[in-house]
């Protein structure tokens, strides 16, 4: 036996301890060494806060009273957690994207900020939570009972409430001293969290070690707890599937919408990632608190005297055989599964209350609103602390109003009911983008009215708010509006028929309401935000520039925030901004990361207020939003013109990058051209100058002057001749040669040029093969130039044609409006690499300077073929050298044929 | 630079993670069908005991499902983790 100052001293040491290791907690996370705290393992640990006394204690009650029904309260959970690609995953990355402080924080932020709905969801969840907590201070007072009467059986402590009151008082001062100390970004309590994590490790332990002692200490094995399980009065398995299946549903709901699990699951995470290690490790624990809860049970049953308290058989169990030690340690675990889920709770709800409630109100009844300066951080820690007090001494209100008579379980079920009416709103704010802020005020407020007359009110008991008369025969006498039998549902039990009635308003309600109702632009943007989180980041766009000033919005920042802190955010912003200082321009951007930031700490709707009423008209309206679309658009239509200017420039660019490199080169040519010309102009002042110096030497006889008198003249010749061609080729490439256009007879022309050509190495006896027949026509253009084309085609001939017997074949050919004049030798030709050459200026195929020209010969011709409208070429294939003249019959006429 | 058109077919591995997340989402349905199938039984109305043989079904569905939830939050990790540094540059 245990004295009973001994396990108060025990359980201060606890308490003492769990303190230290918060404390320790708090101290590493300060000095950013918090990576061990972070670890997926204490998420999961600190996932079983879902497991508390209810579980610790009731779950043993539970099926001895009702067999293996007790397991649907872990089933429920374990689905969700084995679902978690589904639903969890996206309901932590909304709340960490969203910095949702809580349940209700995440319900108002959904549906437009609403502080309407977060108000009503507190309410839910108080509501809801008062008896749940009021049960965790009945089970400990009720174990220490246990110890306290000396015997097994009776849990009779002179003063219970006395019990009570310390443990509510103690648990208060732990919440606020490690639940309130920050207003952390986010609301992590690290400290919290941890020893949370310590004590879920504790009661796993406690609950598996009077398991293992019952099974293999008490019955001695497996096979004698199945036989104590046919023998016993829970042998037969009276599984009611609308139960079994209710309850399953109901503790899945509960599990998300209970404020504490709310509380550790989405805003105490710290990475997404350890979701993973919690989908499979949270259901493993489940599974083994529940593992030997039907073994306790039939055990505790067969073992202890008949009117024993089943909640209490972890205890009584171990302290029936004597086992001291292991009581004390199942003691510790109860205490533990009760003073953790009473800590969490209340911080879960302090916060909804604080965010909600009291700071909404304060700035509405203060002078000035936010814009006034003043410690709205003071504010908001104070109202926490003030919560959570406040809180705690409603559920010892409640437990001592109930006088701890009711059964563990049924408490813990209802408070599951009243939490699961937010399931609804929450499905929608996460899955459907049409769910509003309507629907959901609608369906809340339904669902919460039903549960509470059907549910909540008819628990006191017949002689508690609702009277025997209105229980059994309905208000004023209305049959159909019995609390437990609505519209004459009389077949379901009194917990299924509120779960069906109340869920199913609620969700009919919710539905109509979004389905008949508009949402404000406002609630579309994070109805957007919220159902495609992994879309794309958040971009709410709530704010335009206007009114704020980033100085005003400093000072309340720093009221929130803390002086410290909110300077370095905006000393942060501004250096991002590229601004020296501490003030920022208030972009948009910046104001929306502000408004998140302020989320952290006192929730969204309450943050969009304050905002509210510095950036004075410039929340979102409908017309902002087509404004900002037409803005789009016109910014849309501007950059698409810009693309179209910047690829004409670089259009533009391109012909000047083309023309640049054709005036090089045309560069080049002429440097090339003037070189040629200097070459070819010095050649024959060189050799006249050096013969009228010896013709200065009065002693030369009269032969020699006379011959070289001659040499002079023939090279001046040349050179004027040079000099001529250069000036006609000038005149003709730059098309102003004036054209002496006449009619004259193709033959006599090919005659004329026969016969001036005839001088050229005259010593040359040419075969000349004529069709005279084909010659007569007429041609209508400068007659002189042609000729000069025809001589110095045939000159070439008569000087290159490198043949024994030289043939020149002149052919002529008319072609519709063209005329075509071929001239063939049978020389040797000309190399085909060279046949584009010869018509360039300067071009000589042959160094030999026997032609007496300077290459300008052919380039003339082709400048006056083409003033004439006609053109020459080199025609391959002929068996020597071959040139093609084409001239139309009437220049212009080719143009108009 | 222009969005990408979603590929008509993927890589096998990409695949193969698509065809895990909705193993991942259809496991906690299948979870919960298997629980409904003691209904089946009606034990209540069977004179056999059942709550001991009905305890083992449940236990081992329930620990059944663990593990596969445990093999799935493996895999789906091990291809988050793989894809996490190209992801984030």
């Amino acid at each position: 036996m245990v004295p009973f100052n001994i396990l108060v001293a025990v359980c201060l040491f606890y308490v003492l301890v769990l303190f230290v290791v918060a404390w320790a907690a708090e101290r590493r996370a300060e000095r950013g060494r918090a990576h061990w705290l972070r670890s997926p393992t204490i998420y999961t640990l600190s996932l079983s806060i879902y497991c508390t006394a209810w579980t610790f204690y009731g779950a043993v009650g539970y099926a001895a009273r009702s067999g293996l029904e007790f397991v649907t309260i872990y089933l429920g959970p374990s689905l969700i957690m084995v679902g978690w690609w589904w639903f969890l995953r996206k309901l932590v990355r909304i709340g960490r994207s969203q910095r949702v402080t809580s349940i209700a924080d995440l319900i108002s932020s959904r549906y437009g900020k609403s502080n309407l709905l977060g108000v009503i969801v507190t309410l839910i969840a108080v509501v809801a939570a008062t008896p749940y907590i009021a049960l965790q201070l009945q089970s400990v007072t009720l174990s220490f009972g246990v110890f306290a009467s000396g015997t097994p059986e009776g849990w009779g402590l002179p003063d219970q409430g006395a019990t009570a009151l310390w443990v509510a008082g103690g648990l208060a001062i732990f919440t606020i001293l490690f639940g309130t100390r920050n207003l952390d970004a986010n609301e992590r309590h690290h400290g919290v969290v941890t020893a949370i994590a310590l004590e879920a490790v504790v009661k796993l332990v406690a609950l598996l070690a009077v398991g293992i002692f019952v099974v293999w200490g008490v019955a001695g094995s497996w096979a004698e707890v199945f036989a104590r399980i046919d023998a016993s009065p829970i042998a037969d398995w009276e599984l009611k599937p609308a139960r079994w299946i209710g309850l399953t549903m109901v503790s899945a709901a509960a599990v998300l919408t209970l404020p504490r699990m709310f509380q550790v699951m989405v805003v105490e995470n710290s990475d997404e990632r350890h979701l993973e290690t919690a989908s499979w490790a949270f259901p493993l624990y489940l599974l083994l608190m529940s593992l030997f809860v039907v073994p306790i049970a039939v055990v505790g049953l067969s073992v202890l005297p008949p009117g024993s308290n089943p909640d209490l058989f972890v205890l009584t169990l171990p302290l029936a055989f004597d086992q001291g030690k292991l009581a004390m340690l199942a003691f510790l675990g109860g205490f533990s599964s009760a003073t953790s889920m009473v800590i969490v709770a209340a911080i879960a709800l302090a916060t909804m209350v604080s965010n909600h409630i009291v700071v909404p109100l304060w700035l509405a009844f203060r002078e000035g609103g936010a814009r006034a300066p003043g410690d709205v951080r003071g504010i908001v820690l104070t109202s926490r602390r003030v919560s959570i007090a406040g809180i705690l001494a409603l559920g010892y209100i409640y437990y001592r109003l109930s006088g701890g008579s009711a059964a563990l379980a049924a408490i813990g079920l209802i408070a599951f009911v009243g939490v699961a009416q937010i399931l609804p709103a929450m499905m929608g704010a996460i899955f459907w983008r049409g769910a509003t802020g309507r629907g959901a005020a609608l369906g809340l407020v339904t669902g919460f009215l039903v549960w509470l007359y059907t549910l909540y009110l008819p628990s006191f008991g017949e002689e508690g708010l609702l009277s025997h008369a209105v229980l059994a025969e309905g208000p004023w006498g209305i049959s159909w509006l019995r609390p437990q039998a609505l519209f004459g549902s009389e077949a379901l039990d009194p917990l299924l028929h509120a779960v069906f009635w109340s869920l199913a308003l609620n969700t009919l309600a919710f539905i109509a309401g979004s389905l008949l109702s508009f949402p404000t632009p406002l609630e579309r943007l994070q109805g957007l935000a919220f159902v495609n989180v992994f879309d794309h980041a958040p971009g709410q766009g709530g704010w335009s520039r206007g009114g704020a000033e980033a100085e005003d919005l400093l000072a309340m920042s720093q009221g929130i925030l803390g002086a410290e802190e909110a300077q370095e955010f905006f000393r942060a912003e501004a250096a991002a901004q590229g601004r020296a200082g501490f003030l920022p321009d208030t972009t948009p951007e910046f104001i929306e990361r502000l408004e998140r930031r302020l989320a952290g700490s006192v929730g969204s709707a309450t943050a969009h207020a304050m905002i509210a009423q510095f950036a004075v008209g410039a929340a979102v309206s409908a017309q902002d939003l087509m404004a900002v679309a037409s803005e789009a658009q016109q910014i849309m239509e501007y950059s698409a013109q810009l693309e179209a200017k910047s690829e004409e420039l670089a259009r533009t660019a391109r012909q000047l990058r083309d023309a640049n490199d054709k005036l090089t080169e045309l560069s080049v040519q002429k440097d090339a051209f003037l070189s040629q010309i200097s070459h070819e102009l010095r050649t024959p002042m060189t050799s006249i100058r050096a013969f009228s110096e010896i013709l200065m030497d009065e002693d030369l006889p009269a032969d020699m002057r006379k011959k070289y008198a001659c040499i002079i003249q023939d090279e001046a010749i040349r050179l004027t001749g040079l000099l001529n061609d250069l000036l006609d080729l000038s005149v003709l490439e730059n098309r102003k040669v004036q054209l002496n256009v006449r009619v004259a007879n193709l033959h006599d022309l090919i005659d004329r040029a026969l016969q001036s050509a005839g001088s050229t190495r005259p010593e040359r006896s040419f075969l000349i093969h004529r069709d005279i027949a084909s010659e007569h026509m007429p041609v209508f253009t400068d007659t002189d130039r042609l000729v000069q084309v025809f001589i110095n085609l045939i000159s070439n001939a008569r000087k290159y044609c490198d043949a024994e017997r030289p043939e020149l074949t002149i052919k002529v050919r008319r072609r519709s409006s063209r005329i075509e004049i071929d001239f063939i030798d049978n020389g040797a030709g000309i190399p085909k690499k060279s046949q584009t050459l010869i018509f360039e200026k300067f071009a000589r195929l042959t160094d030999t300077s026997r032609a007496g020209g300077a290459g300008l010969g052919l380039a003339i011709c082709r400048e006056i073929m083409v003033n004439l409208g006609g053109s020459v070429a080199y025609l391959p294939g002929q068996g020597g050298a071959a040139f093609r003249v084409t001239l139309p019959v009437r220049k212009g006429a080719e143009k108009a044929a | 630079m222009s969005r990408k058109p979603r590929p008509l077919f993927l890589e096998r591995r990409s695949y193969r993670r698509r065809r895990l997340s909705d193993a991942a989402r259809i496991l906690p349905l299948l979870g919960f069908v298997l629980f409904l199938v003691p209904i089946l039984w009606l034990p209540a109305e069977t004179p056999a005991p059942d709550t001991g043989r009905g305890g083992v079904y449940v236990f081992a569905v329930w620990f059944l499902l663990i593990i596969a939830t445990f093999g799935l939050s493996r895999v789906l990790s091990d291809d988050e983790d793989a894809k996490r540094p190209d992801g984030d540059d």
